[in-house]
């Protein structure tokens, strides 16, 4: 299966077979970081994912958030479907934890964002 | 109950509701899309015609001339941007030159003051970006530009101030004459009832003219192609550019327009749909390509929007008003197109008098109100004015401190204004005919969703609910998570 | 008119005007000011909730929101003052700034410096000339970023996004993680402009399509889009008969380029590139006019934050420079500064001119994807400095760094040349 390399722009075209006993065999890696990457891509692309959180009672609608690790790829879907119906109590700091251990992923979603209460005058 | 309904709040409704509302009458304009100006009205070239190009004897000759020598009262009245910067038909042939002495003669029979066939040198004097090869231009003063869609808003907002009704999304589905002689008008808003009808409906009233069994005429769709320029171009010219008229109208004009911006356009293409407003790969080629004639210089990027516009034709190409021959208190208004605008507000005085005389024979007149008010005030325009206006405008309200489109440098101040007039502005594109916002080189990609906060707040309509312009033209489908169903998976 | 005074004015307060602010700080200068025109800091990042930002500036990997509050909390730390909801209308080349805002009205700032740091804005529908309908649902990228991430709204179910510029990339993953469908990403070009990152993580992971060669050329709807015609072009990018196809959606997003914000700049009369779209300028970032700066998006689009914030810095040296008298020799009549040329491959650098006293750093861009080959410097005879590249594509920004000595020779207000060769 043909793969491009992301991790710099050179972008090399790699391939990558499955070998004996578990092993990849890659090929058109121009370094070794482009074969760590393949051998990821091809047993569990990790991605981070992020998302926007509803917000209570704050200076904005929304609060901006990201899993604090990446977590594997086929967890994001099931991840985001866990926010839906999510809303957070202002004030928020980035870093707050908004869903701890999400989607089972042992990750957690964190605020990038401060969101600050509202005050009435 | 009404003395008079009209139908549709284009710039000739608007004009009649706004010259009815000088008298003793209870007048409402029923109109069918959300905002007044929708049609024709908002997508023209906004000249104000100096009427050489009428033929002579014709009621659009007339009312051309008329309605132009009326402009600077109107702009005063009604507080909209006019400005007499003069049109220059261009010749570049011998037989262009014929055409010329033509509309001289013409203009000269029409009553068109200062006509003038001017030599090249001159004219490049006048305008010195225009095409070197040409040979003369017919030189008319009296030629103006104005904004379309303010113009019909003034009028509009002006009517509304002394008591007429707009009712808009209301759209006419048939009309029934009753035994006691009265108008029973099925809208999708409801019936109303009104002693004389005035059919100003524009594209569609022949539709609505056969709705009372008059079948007279017909209107036939012409469209009309434009391109807007970037501020930087707008004073390429200063004058109106014309080309040799065709047959099929005056031809591609390049102008600038009243708020600094240049148009080029448009092309003449007679089309089968009412409602086909698209701009199409040749036309606007077309466009570019012939005002390319004109002005050599004209870019080919720093567009910042198409349009299209479409020209109401009847048959015999002059305006129809005059009554219904099916029922005299069903006046037709019709095949209004160019010069529509210039002749507008003559129109406006020549169908009060049309129906004072209906009126007379039913044994009425049109009694002048003592109060009517003819002066409009605009909104406080935050661009246009000084340093200390400007301080004045935020001491008394903050919010023109705070600007919302940045290209056009509209306030906040501004917005709020215009969601609470009379009509008022309850689509994005309705906010942006009335303060410009959304209008500059970004089209509204800054401001869009801070103007749809603004109207949220102040109109208490929920986000997804904010339209363009009405009808189906929702700008958001939903808030976000809410398509994250359980089916959804990757 | 509130009337004030003030060292550097820096106009912006996204990535570029902070980072410019705390540089001119770091040099000593105290008297600084940053005018905002939204109700926050950090500009457009604030709506970037992606992540890939920070990489080489902080070393680590952060979210738009995060980058800016890092520049935000050092602004704050260092007492930097700055007015928000204010907004710039009006520069001259006396550089006096005139701003507006609700609290203080009208706002005149005699500057002896001034940062140009307004970003930049999406090319447009209407500056495509595509044709047909006026429906609601054509929308570009970076608004409908907005509309998601800032209001909360979803601007369409079944989108159709053309330009495969970064902002599309990241729109079509965000789309696609709150449950719309992006059926296509038209690209008109052979390649793509986004990062290979971008194309990798937001359109394969999801078996979005990328169409290259592949243009929109009909926009169907009255009121709400209801399709659009797509078709392959060819070299010339005119539209191949035959190919079209009508691909039905409700929403059409346009990530088809960036234009540096400059209308300001212009009313101070400061020279533009015609090809960047923003100000001409020195390695110190100074525009034609003496004591106007300029960094970040408004002087040419960026790939990365990091890069802006670095240039920033460089703005914020310059200043530093300037008001303690050390720029003096370019004045406006005696302009000792040296023009560099692009040849062959190159479609950009910046900065346009140089004094060579230092050290130089060339940003530059190429107008093609090449293989194997060298950017080199000539002053039309000699070689003046070069370096290799493995690979460079117009999407991405590329450096050049310069040796002092390597310039030594240069005569003042002579032309260098900068050029790619290959090697293959």
């Amino acid at each position: 299966m043909e793969l491009i390399c992301i991790l710099c722009p050179r972008g090399c075209r790699m391939n990558v077979e499955p070998g004996g006993d578990g092993q990849w065999e890659v090929k058109g890696n121009g370094c070794s970081r482009g074969k760590g990457y393949a051998v990821q891509e091809m047993t569990c692309p990790l991605r981070t994912l992020t998302t926007s959180v509803w917000v209570e009672g704050g200076t904005h609608r929304l609060v901006s958030a990201k899993t604090d690790r990446s977590i594997p790829r086929d967890k994001i879907m099931e991840a985001l479907k866990q926010t839906k119906g999510l809303k957070v109590k202002a004030p928020v700091n980035i870093g707050d934890v908004l869903v701890e251990n999400i989607a089972g992923t042992g990750a957690n979603l964190v605020a990038t964002r401060k969101v600050d209460k509202v005050v009435l005058a | 109950m009404f003395d008079i309904a009209i139908i549709g709040a284009g710039v000739v409704g608007c004009s009649i509701a706004r010259e009815l509302a000088r008298y003793k009458l209870d007048v409402c304009v029923l109109e069918a899309k959300a905002d007044v100006a929708m049609g024709s009205s908002g997508a023209n070239s906004g000249i104000v015609h100096a009427g050489y190009d009428c033929k002579p004897g014709t009621l659009m000759a007339r009312l051309n001339v008329a309605g132009n020598s009326l402009y600077e009262d109107i702009a005063r009245e009604l507080d909209v941007p006019f400005k007499r910067n003069g049109s220059l038909v261009l010749a570049f042939t011998d037989d262009d030159m014929s055409t010329l002495k033509r509309l001289m003669e013409q203009g000269i029979k029409n009553g068109v003051n200062g006509l003038k066939i001017l030599p090249a040198e001159e004219v490049l004097k006048m305008e010195p970006n225009l095409n070197p090869s040409i040979k003369a231009a017919l030189w008319a003063p009296t030629g103006g530009i104005t904004s379309p869609f303010e113009v019909t808003i003034a009028m509009a907002e002006n009517a509304a101030d002394n008591g007429v009704q707009f009712y808009l999304n209301h759209a006419v589905l048939s009309i029934q004459r009753h035994s006691d002689g009265k108008f029973h008008i099925e809208t999708s808003g409801g019936t109303f009832i009104a002693r004389y009808v005035i059919n100003a409906a524009g594209i569609n009233s022949d539709l609505i003219s056969q709705m009372v069994g008059d079948d007279s005429f017909r209107i036939h769709p012409r469209k009309g192609e434009y391109c807007l320029y970037d501020k930087k171009w707008g004073s390429l010219v200063t004058s109106t550019i014309f080309q040799p008229p065709s047959g099929l109208g005056k031809g591609v004009l390049v102008t600038p327009t009243v708020d600094g911006n240049l148009l080029i356009g448009p092309n003449a293409v007679d089309i089968d749909q009412r409602n086909d407003v698209d701009t199409t790969y040749d036309g606007l080629s077309f466009v570019y390509e012939k005002a390319l004639e004109s002005v050599p210089l004209l870019p080919k990027n720093d567009v910042i929007t198409e349009f299209a516009g479409l020209r109401a034709i009847a048959d015999g190409e002059d305006f129809i008003i005059r009554p219904s021959r099916r029922a005299e208190e069903f006046i037709q208004v019709a095949g209004i197109c160019s010069p529509g605008l210039s002749a507008a507000p003559a129109i406006g005085r020549y169908v009060a008098s049309i129906l004072n005389g209906v009126m007379q024979r039913n044994g009425h007149r049109l009694e002048p109100k003592r109060d009517f008010n003819p002066y409009r005030k605009g909104i406080s325009r935050f661009s246009d004015a000084d340093w200390h206006t400007r301080e004045e405008l935020i001491k008394k309200d903050q919010r023109f401190g705070r600007i919302i489109c940045r290209c056009e440098m509209v306030t906040e101040g501004e917005i709020v204004q215009a969601l609470h007039r009379n009509p008022p502005a309850l689509t994005l594109d309705a906010v942006k005919r009335r303060t410009r916002a959304g209008m500059g080189r970004c089209q509204g990609g800054f401001c869009t969703p801070r103007i749809m906060e603004i109207m949220e707040r102040e109109l208490g309509i929920p986000m997804e609910q904010i339209t363009k312009k009405g009808d189906g033209s929702r700008i958001v489908l939903g808030k976000i998570k809410d398509f994250l169903g359980e089916d959804a998976g990757c | 008119m509130l009337s004030m005074k003030a060292d550097v004015v820096v106009i912006g307060g996204g990535p570029a005007g902070l980072a410019a602010a705390l540089s001119c700080h770091r040099y000593g200068i105290r008297d600084i000011i940053i005018l905002e025109r939204d109700s926050h800091l950090g500009g457009i990042l604030q709506q970037c909730i992606h992540n890939g930002f920070g990489l080489h500036w902080f070393g680590e990997e952060l979210t738009g929101p995060e980058y800016a509050q890092r520049f935000i909390d050092q602004v704050e730390k260092a007492q930097i003052p700055y007015l928000l909801d204010t907004m710039v209308v009006d520069i001259d080349e006396d550089k006096r700034v005139y701003a507006v805002n609700p609290k203080h009205g009208p706002i005149e700032i005699q500057a002896r410096a001034v940062i140009l740091a307004m970003g930049c804005r999406e090319r447009t529908r209407g500056a495509l000339m595509i044709p047909g309908g006026r429906p609601a649902g054509v929308y570009t990228a970076g608004m409908a970023q907005r509309l998601i991430n800032i209001e909360g709204y979803m601007p369409g179910r079944e989108v159709v996004i053309l330009g495969s510029g970064d902002i599309g990339l990241i729109m079509a993953r965000r789309l696609t993680w709150e449950g719309a469908n992006v059926k296509m990403v038209c690209e008109i070009m052979p390649y793509s402009t986004g990062l290979i990152r971008n194309i990798r993580q937001c359109l394969e992971d999801y078996g979005i399509p990328i169409r290259f060669k592949h243009t929109v050329i009909k926009i169907h709807g009255r009121e709400r889009l209801e399709g659009v015609t797509v078709a392959q072009v060819d070299d010339a990018r005119r539209p191949i008969p035959g190919t079209e196809e009508y691909v039905p959606c409700d929403t059409l997003l346009l990530s088809v380029g960036l234009i540096p914000e400059n209308e300001l700049s212009q009313k101070a009369n400061v020279q533009l590139d015609p090809v960047t779209g923003g100000p001409v300028v020195d390695e110190y970032r100074q525009t034609s006019v003496p004591g106007i700066f300029a960094c970040g998006n408004v002087l040419h689009v960026h790939d990365l934050v990091d890069y802006v914030s670095e240039e920033a810095e460089i703005a914020g040296y310059g200043v530093w420079r300037y008001l303690n008298g050390l720029a003096s020799q370019y004045g406006q009549h005696v302009d000792r500064r040296v023009k560099i040329e692009t040849g062959y491959g190159v479609r950009y650098v910046v900065p346009q001119r140089i004094l060579g006293e230092e050290d130089v750093e060339l940003f530059f861009r190429s107008d093609n994807i090449y293989d194997d080959g060298v950017v080199e410097l000539t002053d039309g005879q000699r070689l003046l400095a070069s370096k290799k590249f493995l690979r460079i594509v117009p999407g991405q920004m590329e450096r050049f760094k310069i040796k002092k000595q390597a310039l030594s020779g240069i005569k003042p207000g002579g032309r260098l040349l900068i050029r790619w060769r290959n090697l293959a």
